[in-house]
């Protein structure tokens, strides 16, 4: 049997990528893993500016292109954030959130 | 007349160069710079004199107030702006040639009396900047300019007093002549406020619709511009300053006070004439009454003191009172009914500048010959010093009221004067000029002639001075014997027209007379080498003696006044309240501030997942604040 596929499938999917975003930023102390999440929801919101230009909007190409720009983004992030990290290990030889605090107030 | 800037430029220009690379260069170029910049300005200070004198009289008789040069300085209203020009008139032009003659002679004495000083250069920048300062003052086309430059006579005359700093007695005389001058000069300041808001103009000509309208507020006004004008001429009882600024270099006591900066506030007087006469004569008749009692008191301080600067400075103040009540007694604008007191005061402040002038140079030479100020290391003095010897004395017959000296003419006219408002003020300065006879030539008699200090003189032979030191006592000797002779009632007098001087034949005897005898009492009592009766009467009076040695501890009184009434009651409570209540306010505003900063503090902590997750927090309830409302 052929299921059809719907918005609502895709959204569901973007959804669950989204909290697995969230919850990993909020739980996972390492900054590596931080930045995995952070680009599971940057795909998330990239999934659902697809989808919604491709089955609301056929004709035209907006949201087409704010996912290219998204993942053009998430790109750059990605290199700095990483040279961030590596600079971050250097100095204190490990990557772990909870012990690099010294920009507290 | 346009040259008459240079007047102001070449001082100020001579203070700029020797202020900036004084330093670097010698003592003579230094000096050089300084006294041929004042020869120039005293060259053309004359020149400007006899064109100004020499031009045609208005049709009234007096002659044009000129103003050569005015620019608007700061405007505030259509009306009222301050400007800075330059303004001649007859006592400006007078008051030219004072400064600059007294001026140039300084200058030119100081190159002796200064010889090898430390900061020889910087002296003469300051003097220049003296100079410049009271010559703007003179000229001032308005009330504020005037006022600018009165307190720039008050810093150089500040920096002067301070010159050797390294002397704690000079230091607190500096402070003390600015502190009190600059307090007196608060009243000048509120008075030419009231006067610029209610004449709505700062020059000294308001217009008639104003006076019309205002008239009444004038003697507050007024009266506040003369307590700065006694601050400066050092009334009783804001003299205080003047006999301890005598701490400074002499030539500087002969330019800055006895000369020129003190009698500012005589040149006040007369520069707001016609509106005291025409609307605060009794304010008038009050500025004559306190210099009345400052000529009294100071002629007796100066009978009992033993430093001969100091006693010059009491004989200053008193003499400055003597203007003062010249002025004081005027009722009319014409000098022919109750206005001579203009021309006399003027008159008198023209010579007294200059013998005056004369009898501190003269002290200066004897300090520079015995390296004291103290009577008791002189005493014989006319053996050794013959040229200081004759013009002191000459400056001291003039001061004295001896025909035909200058000071006789001056202070017959004041007496004149004085006997024409009431015989009561006119005997009471008859008498303090007897006064003044006296302790002038017991200065004489103690320096020159009397009880010698020999082992000191033997020890040092006292030497004359050499020629650039007596070249000015020559030059103001003989100005002193000319100057009675000038007709200054041409020049000066209250409304302008000429006025032809003439002796009041009973008061000029009576004046003779009373000099004559306080003379005699004086060589009676101090001109032998013993002197018994002066000894005898300082001890039988020795109460009304050390009072009168310590200025009838008026100091005294002020130290009281101020430390124990203004400072203990009025200015610790205030100081507590400031401290306690005012600072302690805001100590806890700062308190409250850090007290909530602190409990805050900690929600910074540095984890990255603290904060997103108030974010996160935030946008849910932002979002449910959205959906629900």
């Amino acid at each position: 049997m052929e299921i059809e596929i719907h918005v609502i499938h895709y959204l569901v999917i973007s959804t669950v990528m989204m909290f697995c975003g969230v919850y990993g930023f909020f739980t996972r102390k390492n900054l590596l893993a931080l930045l995995i999440s952070v680009e599971l929801m940057l795909n998330a919101t990239n999934i659902n500016f697809a989808v919604f230009n491709r089955y609301l909007f056929p004709g035209q190409l907006e949201g087409h292109f704010f996912s290219l720009f998204g993942i053009a983004i998430a790109a750059a992030e990605t290199a700095v954030a990483i040279a961030i990290i590596i600079n971050v290990y250097r100095n204190v030889k490990h990557i772990l959130t909870d012990d690099i605090t010294d920009l507290k107030g | 007349m346009d040259y008459t800037i240079l007047i102001l430029a070449l001082p100020l220009l001579s203070f700029l160069v020797l202020a900036l690379a004084g330093m670097k260069m010698p003592h003579r170029v230094a000096g050089a710079i300084g006294t041929l910049s004042l020869g120039a300005v005293a060259v053309l200070s004359y020149l400007t004199a006899f064109s100004y004198f020499t031009a045609e009289r208005t049709a009234e008789g007096t002659y044009p107030t000129l103003t050569p040069w005015n620019i608007d300085w700061l405007p505030f209203t259509q009306q009222l702006h301050i400007d800075m020009g330059i303004m001649l008139d007859p006592i400006s032009v007078m008051m030219l040639i004072v400064i600059s003659t007294v001026s140039l002679m300084v200058h030119i004495y100081s190159f002796g009396y200064m010889k090898g000083e430390k900061g020889f250069q910087r002296y003469y920048a300051f003097l220049s900047l003296f100079t410049f300062s009271m010559l703007g003052l003179v000229v001032a086309t308005n009330i504020f300019q005037m006022y600018v430059f009165w307190e720039l006579v008050g810093v150089s005359s500040y920096l002067l007093i301070g010159f050797y700093y390294t002397k704690p007695e000079a230091i607190l005389a500096s402070k003390k002549a600015f502190i009190v001058t600059r307090f007196a000069d608060l009243g000048f300041l509120i008075g030419i406020l009231i006067y610029g808001y209610y004449m709505q103009t700062f020059t000294f000509t308001p217009s008639e619709e104003q006076l019309m309208k205002a008239g009444m507020v004038l003697p507050w006004a007024l009266g506040l511009m003369f307590v700065g004008g006694a601050g400066k001429s050092a009334m009783f009882p804001l003299h205080i300053w003047l006999p301890d600024a005598m701490e400074g270099p002499t030539p500087v006591s002969a330019l800055i006070h006895a000369a020129t900066m003190v009698v500012a506030g005589v040149y006040l007087v007369a520069r707001m004439f016609p509106l005291f006469i025409g609307f605060a004569p009794s304010v008038l008749h009050w500025v004559a009454y306190i210099g009345a009692f400052t000529a009294f008191y100071a002629a007796s301080v100066a009978c009992a003191q033993s430093d001969i600067k100091r006693v010059l400075a009491f004989s200053t103040i008193s003499q400055i009172g003597f203007m003062m009540v010249a002025l004081g007694v005027c009722t009319s604008m014409n000098p022919h009914e109750g206005g001579l007191g203009y021309m006399a005061g003027m008159f008198h402040l023209f010579t007294h500048a200059m013998f005056k002038a004369l009898l501190f140079l003269g002290a200066g030479c004897i300090i520079h010959a015995v390296h004291s100020n103290e009577m008791e290391t002189m005493g014989g003095l006319h053996k050794y010093m013959p040229i200081t010897h004759i013009t002191f004395l000459i400056a001291c017959l003039a001061i004295a009221g001896i025909p035909p000296f200058s000071g006789f003419f001056s202070k017959d006219e004041i007496l004149t004067a004085c006997f024409q408002f009431s015989p009561v003020i006119g005997w009471v300065m008859t008498i303090i000029a007897g006064m003044t006879a006296f302790y002038m030539f017991r200065l004489y008699y103690c320096i020159f002639w009397g009880k010698e200090n020999k082992e000191l003189h033997a020890a040092h032979v006292p030497h004359e001075s050499p020629l650039n030191m007596t070249f000015p006592l020559m030059f103001l000797a003989a100005v002193t014997l000319i100057a009675g002779f000038i007709p200054f009632g041409h020049f000066v007098s209250a409304n302008g027209e000429s006025y032809d001087i003439h002796l009041d034949i009973q008061v000029a005897a009576t004046s003779i007379v009373v000099a004559l005898i306080a003379i005699g009492l004086a060589t009676w009592m101090y001109a032998r080498e013993k002197q018994p009766v002066a000894e005898m009467l300082a001890r039988r009076y020795s109460g009304l003696h050390r009072a009168a040695y310590k200025r009838f501890y008026m100091d005294e009184v002020w130290m009281f006044v101020t430390k124990r009434i203004i400072f203990r009651c009025i200015s610790t409570p205030l100081a507590w309240f400031d401290r306690h209540v005012i600072d302690q306010f805001m100590n806890f505003m700062a308190w409250c501030t850090q007290a909530f900063g602190v409990t805050v503090q900690p929600a910074q902590s540095g984890r990255i997942q603290t904060y997103t997750m108030w974010f996160l927090g935030g946008i849910i309830l932002l979002t449910l604040v959205l959906l629900l409302f």
